[in-house]
C-alpha cells in the first residue's frame, strides 16, 4: 500500500491575504511520490503561495496539507521533510559554497565528518568540484543555482520545492539546466514540486503538470494531456500556441463555424452551447483542393492572407470568411508547398485535433 | 563605471569641480588644523606661536577635573552606545519584520522624532522627566539615559537602511534549512545586517562623546561630561588647554569615522 501514499496532498487549501485577497482557493492536489510536478500559471495565480504552504512559509487559512500521510498543520519550516530552492536562490553571501551547502546539516547537528562527506557528494551531484572555497557573489547565476539545489538536496529531503529556480538564467543555460535538473530528479529518486510561468518548460520536465489560474487548479494531468486535450480555454490558451474559432455544438462530435461550415470535433456540451473551438497551428495541414486532402477528416476552404517565414517552420494565417481565420504552421521542408498570399487552399485536420471548449 | 566613461570630458567642468573639492576642503579643515598647530605652541596666548611645545598636554593631563569629564564621557558613551544599539536594533528589526502589532504606525512615526526635534526641547522635556518621576537622581545615569534616549533612533533608521536591502528569502532560506527562530537570526540576518549595526553603534558612540546641550541640562553636581566642562572652561578663560583638549578630542573623532568608513567598505564589498 505504500505506493499509494501521496508525497503531498492538499485537501481544500485555502489561503487569504487580509479581507479579500484570496490567494489560493480551494485548491485539492496530489503529487505522487517520485514524480516531477509542475505548479503552471501567470504571475500572480497562487502557485509560489501553494508552493511555500507546503514549505511551510505560510500556513493556509482554510484546508490541509500532508506530506506523506502526515498531517502538516502549522508546523514551522524547520520541521518539514522538504527543502526549497529559492527563486532568488538566497544564498548566504557571508559564507562560502562549502558552508552553504552545510547548514542545514549543521542545524540538524549531523557529525561534522559526516557533513563533511554529504557536502562532498552533494558538489559532487551539481558539478561544482573545486569552487567549495568561493562565495556566492564570485559565482555566475548557474553556478549560484547549482549551489542552490546542493544546498537542499544535501539534507535528502522526502519533496523537493522550486520556485521558478531558473528564471534569473538566460535561455541558452536555461535549457541545459532543465535537462540536468531531470535528470539529478532521476538521479536522487525524490518528488520535484517545481513551480513555473513557462509553460514550454514546465511541457519539457514535468511528468505531471497542474495549470493554475486565479488561485484555483485550471487542469491537472500528464504533460501531453494538458497540450493535447485543454480542459479549459485558461489552459488551452496558455499552454502552447493555439488558434481559436467560435463556434456552436450541432450534435454530439460536429460543431458549427460562424461561416456556416460543420466539422467534426471533440465535444463535450449539449447541442446548441456555444463554444471556441480550439485548434493546435501545427496539427492543421494546407492542401490546394479538397480532393488531395485525406477522406475521413475536416477540410475548411480559405485562402492565404499572412505567411511568415520563422526559419524552422512556416506560418500561415488563413482565411475563411465570416468563421474567423486559421492560423497553420507547417514544417519547413523541401517537399513542402509554400503558398503566397491569396492561394486558395483548404484546411485538413483530424476531428480530435479540434477541442470546442465552453465558453 | 562605462556611464562616467560614455560621458563627454569638458576640461573646465573638471577643473572647476576640483577647485570647489578644494575650497570646501580648505573651509572644513583649515580651522582644524589652526587648533591643532596651536595646540602644540608654548606660548600663554590662544593665537601666539610660541615655539613647540607639549606644555599644554602636559597640564591637560595634570587636571583632575578635566580628566573626570573624560572618564565620564568615556564610560557614558560606551554603556549609551552599547544599550542603544541593541534596543535600536530591536526596534529596526520589529518594523521591518513584524508588520501587524498594535501601535507600530504610530511607533515608526515618532521613532524618527528625537532626531527631528531641537536638542534643546528635548534637552528639557528629559529633564523634567528625571526631576518630576524622581527615579534617577541627576548625575552619570541620567545622562546615560538622556543619551541611549537620543542614540536609539540613530541606530534604527542605520540599521533598518540595512534590512531594507536584505532579501527576505535569506531568513526562509535559514528556516527551510532547518534553522529555529534564534539560529536563523544568530546564522543569517545578524551577520548579514552587522555592518548596520556596527555603524549605527559608532554614530551613537560618536554623538554622545560629541553632546553638549542635552548633558548640560540633564547633568549633576560633579557628574560632567568633556564637552561640556570644556565649553564651561572657555566660559571662564580661553586658555591654549582648550587647543590641546580640542585636538585630542578631534583624534578621537577621527578615529571613530575611519572605523565607520572601514565598515561601509566592508558592508559594500559583501553585497
Amino acid at each position: 500500500m505504500t505506493d499509494s501514499i501521496a508525497a503531498v496532498s492538499l485537501h481544500g487549501v485555502t489561503k487569504r491575504f487580509g479581507e479579500d485577497v484570496v490567494a489560493v482557493d480551494d485548491v485539492d492536489l496530489e503529487i505522487r511520490d517520485g514524480e516531477f510536478f509542475s505548479l503552471l500559471g501567470p504571475s500572480g495565480c497562487g502557485k509560489t503561495t501553494t508552493l511555500r504552504m507546503i514549505a511551510g512559509l505560510e500556513f493556509p487559512t482554510d484546508g490541509s496539507i500532508e506530506i506523506y500521510g502526515e498531517e502538516m498543520g502549522i508546523s514551522p519550516p524547520n520541521k518539514r521533510p522538504v527543502n526549497t530552492v529559492f527563486q532568488s536562490y538566497a544564498l548566504f553571501p557571508h559564507m562560502n559554497v562549502e558552508d552553504n551547502i552545510g547548514f542545514g546539516l549543521r542545524m540538524q547537528k549531523i557529525d561534522p565528518a559526516e557533513i563533511r562527506t554529504k557536502v562532498g557528494e552533494a558538489i559532487e551531484l551539481v558539478q561544482m568540484t573545486g569552487m567549495e572555497k568561493r562565495r556566492p557573489n564570485a559565482l555566475s547565476g548557474g553556478q549560484q543555482q547549482r549551489v542552490a539545489l546542493a544546498r537542499a538536496l544535501v539534507n535528502r529531503p522526502k519533496v523537493l520545492l522550486l520556485d521558478e529556480p531558473l528564471g534569473a538564467l538566460d535561455l541558452k543555460l536555461r535549457q541545459t539546466m532543465q535537462l540536468e535538473l531531470k535528470d539529478i530528479q532521476s538521479e536522487v529518486g525524490i518528488s520535484f514540486v517545481y513551480v513555473t510561468h513557462d509553460q514550454e518548460e514546465a511541457l519539457t520536465m514535468s511528468d505531471r503538470i497542474a495549470v493554475m489560474n486565479e488561485g484555483r487548479m485550471e487542469q491537472v494531468g500528464r504533460s501531453e494531456d494538458i497540450y493535447d486535450s485543454p480542459g479549459s480555454l485558461f489552459v488551452a490558451g496558455f499552454v502552447g500556441d493555439m488558434c481559436f474559432l467560435t463556434a456552436e455544438v450541432v450534435e454530439a462530435g460536429a460543431v458549427r463555424l460562424s461561416g456556416g461550415e460543420i466539422v467534426r470535433a471533440r465535444t463535450s456540451d449539449a447541442a446548441g452551447t456555444s463554444v471556441t473551438l480550439a485548434l493546435r497551428p501545427e496539427m492543421l495541414h494546407l492542401y490546394a483542393e479538397a480532393s488531395e486532402a485525406p477522406s475521413g477528416r475536416n477540410a475548411v476552404k480559405g485562402s492565404i492572407a499572412r505567411s511568415v517565414f520563422n526559419g524552422g517552420t512556416m506560418f500561415y494565417e488563413v482565411d475563411i470568411g465570416a468563421g474567423g481565420s486559421f492560423d497553420v504552421r507547417v514544417e519547413n521542408k523541401p517537399s513542402m508547398r509554400r503558398w503566397d498570399m491569396g492561394d486558395s487552399v483548404v484546411v485538413d485536420f483530424h476531428p480530435e485535433a479540434a477541442t470546442a471548449l465552453a465558453q | 563605471m562605462t556611464l562616467h566613461q560614455g560621458a563627454v570630458a569638458r576640461p573646465w567642468v573638471e577643473r572647476i569641480l576640483a577647485i570647489n573639492g578644494w575650497f570646501v576642503f580648505a573651509f572644513l579643515y583649515l580651522p582644524i588644523m589652526v587648533v591643532v598647530v596651536f595646540s602644540f605652541s608654548g606660548s600663554s596666548n590662544v593665537g601666539i606661536w610660541g615655539g613647540f611645545s607639549l606644555r599644554w598636554y602636559d597640564q591637560m593631563l595634570g587636571n583632575q577635573q578635566l580628566m573626570n569629564a573624560l572618564k565620564n564621557s568615556i564610560v557614558i558613551a560606551l554603556w549609551s552606545t552599547v544599550i542603544a544599539t541593541v534596543l535600536g536594533t530591536a526596534a529596526a528589526l520589529s518594523l521591518d519584520r513584524y508588520r501587524r502589532w498594535v501601535g507600530r504606525g504610530a511607533f515608526d512615526g515618532l521613532l524618527y522624532l528625537p532626531i527631528i526635534i531641537p536638542d534643546v526641547t528635548m534637552a528639557v522635556m528629559l529633564l523634567l522627566w528625571f526631576t518630576q518621576t524622581g527615579l534617577v537622581p541627576l548625575g552619570r545615569t541620567s545622562i546615560t539615559l538622556a543619551h541611549i534616549a537620543f542614540n536609539i533612533s540613530f541606530v534604527a533608521i542605520v540599521v533598518r537602511a540595512r534590512l531594507a536591502h536584505m532579501d527576505p528569502e535569506m531568513e526562509d532560506a535559514a528556516a527551510d534549512l532547518y534553522a529555529g527562530r534564534w539560529q536563523a537570526f544568530r546564522r543569517v540576518t545578524l551577520p548579514l545586517i552587522l555592518p548596520g549595526v556596527l555603524g549605527g553603534a559608532l554614530l551613537a558612540l560618536t554623538l554622545s562623546l560629541d553632546d553638549v546641550v542635552i548633558t548640560s541640562f540633564v547633568q549633576g553636581p560633579g557628574a560632567t561630561t568633556l564637552p561640556v566642562y570644556v565649553f564651561g572652561l572657555i566660559r571662564r578663560s580661553v586658555t591654549p588647554e582648550i587647543n590641546a583638549v580640542s585636538t585630542f578630542m578631534i583624534a578621537i573623532s577621527m578615529v571613530l569615522v575611519l572605523g565607520s568608513l572601514g565598515f561601509q567598505r566592508r558592508s559594500e564589498k559583501d553585497d
